[in-house]
């Protein structure tokens, strides 16, 4: 039998994706007034995704990804501001009011140069933590990258020139450029896109079999010859330059960045995006996109509906997922459906082929 | 002519105990070559030792010359040696033809390779090799569900096309049904015949050790005891007392 070509698409399937693009293309006007939360919902699938290539792919539980969230925040805000403003005034003066203004071409240039910078400086940040601390395992990987996030947070909480612990707030788009906030669905549906696809040509290239085999059994990995630590490296920079961008869109989209609440909120987004990955299904390529629509949607339920009690339901969420969903919905639907994802016991196929087996 | 593998001197304790003491020997290319010793005598020790997986305490090791003793687990696998081992390793989460796929060596090929899409060659490569163990049938179930026999005819398929120049194994056919010990047995030569793959492997299964070596080493109490041709081996009497325990 010839081998399977690895990499078809069905006709079906580029229905599929054309029906989610145009859907994604439409929703603004279709739900204006949710338009905020499809922007961070687009940016959460970019969170789980990332997440979910070195969490679920490779094995690697961080709790530190979200540094690379802030650092994206901090390095878009500030190339924003600093290539027209110098930036220590601009915090000091808390951020603007009337003396700093940007004209429509200066905050265009500013994102146009900012958000490639936060995936530069993410990536940077990426490969230095990578190599120090991807030589750990299991719980100790998990313990140390929590640590990152929370020394990350009290870094720039100390640190004046960005505003220190009071915080900065990202450029004012003016007026002449109409909703802005078009401007950032679209950069983070399209940004959710990208990271897709790079995500799920990457897991079919000989790099996404290399972390499954690393997150399988790293001893023998090497043992077998394979450049591990680069390839751990190398998984955690694609998360990091992707998360860059998220976060310079996400600090713009918060218009107001503080140091621990929202760039390194290890407490929120840094949880959050484990949480979705597994909601989802973790080690899938459609687990952290379906488990950032479902998260998205509960949270957003749960703060207009049980406001008040919104941390408690989420919480409790969190447990349920924990305790009944260990293996996510998409994991649960392997399990219900095993023949619909192709390797499980597939004794026909077996029969049909059965060329040279010997035994 | 120098052997493929020297082991010379080559000590290793961990902590008080010592599991390697100046053991000296030689695996000369294109051969299969045995290593035998009651339990805890250190012949997993050895393997480790060579392969990188531990600092040695003294001694040298040289492959193809070269000294190896100071190389990393990855550095020594890419160079063409390979070891298997005793409590079988596979990448569970994954399906067999995964499992081999990811195997190939990378010997020849940079580390950008590995973002190319996979090659139905790589494929078809990783399928004759299933054929060759006989899992075939099971090449595209999960690697995890195989039982723990299948699963060694697994981890030896994915040392295989990694093409190694010198292959170590950790006892072949511990926990292998018997029927299929002596389709395995063939299958040792048959790669070290036609693929040219030297062999030096740890076995307990004495059968199977004096069918299969030329030449067989045996460790007791970390050191070498005794060495020589099979037969020389079976009727040694220090062998002998070695495994019935007259120590």
């Amino acid at each position: 039998m010839r081998a399977k070509r690895v990499n078809t698409i069905s006709p079906a399937k580029l229905i599929f994706y054309g029906v989610i693009v145009v859907a994604g293309f439409l929703a603004p006007y279709l739900l204006p007034s949710y338009q905020v939360q499809m922007t961070e919902l687009w940016l959460f699938v970019v969170f789980a995704l990332t997440w979910d290539l070195v969490g679920g792919q490779m094995g690697y539980n961080s709790f530190g990804n979200v540094v690379f969230v802030g650092v994206g925040v901090y390095a878009c805000a500030v190339i924003q501001v600093g290539l027209f403003y110098d930036v220590g005034a601009y915090t000091a003066a808390r951020g603007g009011g009337t003396e700093f203004t940007f004209d429509a071409v200066q905050f265009v240039t500013g994102l146009a140069f900012g958000l490639p910078a936060a995936a530069v400086l993410a990536a940077l940040a990426a490969v230095v933590l990578g190599s120090a601390v991807l030589g750990l395992r299991g719980h100790y990987f998990a313990i140390c990258t929590l640590g990152l996030g929370i020394a990350a947070g009290e870094i720039a909480a100390g640190w004046d020139w960005l505003g220190g612990g009071s915080g900065m707030t990202t450029p004012e788009a003016p007026r002449t450029l109409g909703d802005i906030g078009k401007l950032l669905y679209y950069l983070a549906f399209g940004l959710a896109a990208a990271t897709f696809a790079v995500i799920a040509w990457l897991l079919r290239s000989r790099f996404g079999l290399a972390i499954n085999a690393i997150r399988d059994d790293e001893d023998k990995a090497e043992a077998m010859g394979l450049y591990t630590t680069r390839i751990k490296v190398t998984a955690w920079v694609i998360a990091a330059v992707f998360l860059g961008v998220a976060g310079g869109l996400y600090g713009n989209l918060k218009t107001f960045i503080d140091p621990i609440d929202v760039a390194f909120s290890g407490a929120t987004i840094g949880v959050w995006m484990v949480l979705m990955a597994i909601l989802g299904g973790k080690g899938t390529l459609w687990g952290p996109v379906i488990g950032a629509v479902v998260f998205q949607i509960t949270k957003e339920l749960f703060w207009t509906y049980l406001l008040g009690w919104q941390r408690v339901a989420l919480g409790v969420m969190i447990v349920l997922i924990v305790v009944f969903f260990p293996e996510g919905i998409m994991g649960w639907l392997r399990e219900r459906f095993p023949e619909r994802f192709g390797h499980r016991v597939d004794e026909r196929m077996a029969r049909e082929t059965a060329g040279g087996g010997s035994q | 002519m120098a052997a493929m593998l020297e082991v010379q001197g080559v000590s290793k304790s961990f902590g008080g105990v010592v599991a390697n003491q100046a053991i000296s020997l030689d695996v000369e290319a294109g051969k299969i070559i045995g290593l035998i010793g009651p339990n805890g005598s250190g012949k997993t020790t050895l393997f480790s030792s060579v392969v990188g997986y531990h600092p040695i305490d003294g001694g040298s090791i040289k492959y193809k010359g070269r000294e190896i003793s100071k190389l990393r687990v990855p550095q020594i696998a890419r160079l063409g040696l390979i070891r298997t081992f005793q409590q079988t390793r596979i990448y569970g989460g994954m399906t067999c033809v995964q499992n081999m796929v990811i195997s190939r060596s990378m010997r020849t090929v940079s580390f950008t390779s590995l973002f190319q899409r996979q090659s139905g060659e790589g494929v078809e490569r990783a399928e004759e090799l299933l054929e060759f163990v006989g899992l075939y049938q099971k090449r595209q179930l999960l690697a995890g569900d195989l039982s723990f026999g299948q699963q060694k005819l697994l981890e030896f398929a994915m040392a295989l096309i990694n093409e190694p120049d010198m292959l170590m194994l950790d006892e072949p056919t511990a926990g292998i049904n018997p029927t299929l010990i002596n389709g395995l047995i063939d299958r040792l030569k048959r790669a070290n015949a036609e693929f040219g793959i030297t062999l030096f492997v740890i076995e307990h299964n004495m059968r199977v050790i004096m069918n299969l070596a030329e030449h067989i080493y045996c460790l007791a109490h970390g050191e070498l005891l005794a060495q020589g041709r099979p037969e020389e081996i079976q009727n040694n009497s220090q062998v002998i007392d070695a495994y019935l325990g007259a120590h």
